[in-house]
């Protein structure tokens, strides 16, 4: 099967949808392939209440809506799926699937998003639902009672910790650096919380137990000293990393992994754009993702309409 | 109140109704959450290929959902959703917390067969 397009999406989230609606209701034939779910991170938040025009909404709501709105205007969408190849070099780019479907096009978009990160320590991906958590509203009333580590240094950690404090008897703070990252006033509810003690300077090195976390390592990295640490268990808040790794050598990306644009959410590539989460940049909303997605498509639909323009010319000279 | 487009077990009766109806069921217990909504969003794709298998979910905060939260299989889980795999009505499979279309198309393929493509 090979399908061409006028423009690829890779992403369904805020930005890859904001792009597939403006593309397609500029008449351009646009697919969007997305690795995940379609929404991304929006899917996950719980409410929306800072979107302008809507006064609150489930992320899950809104990205059903976006998604509507891209698919009545002739957008297509496959989900779930895997890439097992991107090309991006020339006129003609294109992406593979891993069940070997070829889809071809003029113009991309990069839409990524990204995801939490996770520790990657031993025994992490084992005891994940059995007492590793990422998300303390969803799983904080398994905790009652018990004691647990948050890990972390930012706002969420802070802020989650806090709220954990509702279910678990005791709530341990582990954190790489001297200091938080955190808002002030999140430190500041945070340590003075008599539920909560602090481990500064630590990291978790492994996860031990049977059915259920019952321990973990936590490495001083001031001493090098590593020693068993007791714990029901461990929530973990430590940012978020873009989903660029298959970019890697295709397109520039910072250190960090995101990817650099201009102004007009073009790339080091011709006729290559991105937008959202993944890209370098200081702010991270579903607003600035949608402002992305439409920047990013309404820059592809000139660069597309110049191509066929051109091509055109060939044609009746 | 789970918003998915998959059938919603509402009580312990529906339940043991729709296992015993279907030879093959998926049930997915959970929030509206971050590591629900996932499995949800999987769970209504794969409805499409895999017509040999029921679909469906159960809130997690319903009191009725004592009929997933009490099964021997989930003892220790302490992660939603507890996606739970059924054949001839017995317990198959039961998973805890998020999983990604491949560890649930593993879990489907093993327990109820491939899915026949149209």
């Amino acid at each position: 099967m090979n399908k061409h397009y006028d423009a690829i999406i890779t992403g369904g989230g805020p930005a890859g949808l904001a792009a597939g609606i403006y593309l397609s209701r500029a008449k351009l034939r646009t697919l969007i392939i997305n690795e995940g779910t379609v929404g991304g991170q929006m899917v996950l938040t719980h409410e929306v209440a800072n979107y302008p025009g809507v006064e609150s909404i489930s992320g899950y709501q809104l990205s059903n809506v976006m998604k509507k709105q891209a698919e009545k205007f002739g957008c297509e969408i496959r989900s779930n799926v895997s890439i097992s190849d991107l090309n991006l070099e020339g006129d003609i780019k294109s992406v593979t699937l891993d069940d070997g479907s070829l889809y071809t096009s003029n113009s991309m978009v990069l839409a990524p998003g990204g995801r939490s990160r996770t520790i990657g320590a031993a025994g992490e991906d084992l005891f994940k639902g059995r007492g590793i958590s990422y998300c303390a509203t969803c799983d904080g009333d398994f905790f009652t009672d018990k004691e647990i580590v948050v890990v972390g240094g930012g706002n969420s950690a802070l802020e989650e910790a806090v709220s954990l404090t509702r279910y678990a008897s005791k709530v341990t703070i582990v954190h790489q650096f001297d200091h938080f990252q955190a808002f002030s006033h999140a430190i500041e509810e945070a340590t003075s919380h008599p539920k909560i003690s602090l481990l500064m300077e630590s990291v978790i090195t492994a996860f031990y137990g049977a059915d259920n976390l019952q321990s973990v390592d936590i490495k001083d990295l001031k001493t090098g000293r590593v020693r068993n640490f007791k714990t029901d268990g461990t929530f973990v808040f430590i940012g978020y990393v873009p989903n660029t790794e298959f970019l890697q050598g295709k397109v520039e990306l910072n250190q960090r992994g995101e990817i650099l644009t201009n102004a007009d959410m073009a790339t080091n590539v011709k006729g290559v754009f991105a937008a959202g989460d993944a890209v370098a940049k200081r702010f991270r909303q579903v607003t600035t993702a949608v402002a992305d997605g439409t920047v990013a498509a309404l820059a592809a639909s000139a660069y597309i309409n110049e191509i066929k323009s051109k091509q055109k010319q060939l044609i009746t000279a | 109140m789970l918003y998915t487009n998959l059938t919603h077990v509402e009580s312990a009766a529906e339940h043991t109704k729709i296992i015993a109806e279907n030879e093959n069921v998926m049930l997915i217990c959970g929030r509206m959450g971050p590591m629900c909504i996932p499995v949800y969003g999987i769970a209504e794709e794969l409805e499409k290929e895999y017509g040999h298998v029921k679909f469906c979910d159960m809130e997690f905060d319903n009191p009725e959902a004592h009929v997933i939260r009490n099964l021997p299989e989930v003892r220790g889980f302490m992660g939603i959703p507890f996606t739970i795999y059924y054949k001839n009505g017995k317990v198959v499979k039961a998973t805890s917390s998020i999983q990604n279309k491949n560890q649930i198309t593993a879990i489907l393929d093993k327990e109820f067969g491939v899915a026949v493509k149209a």
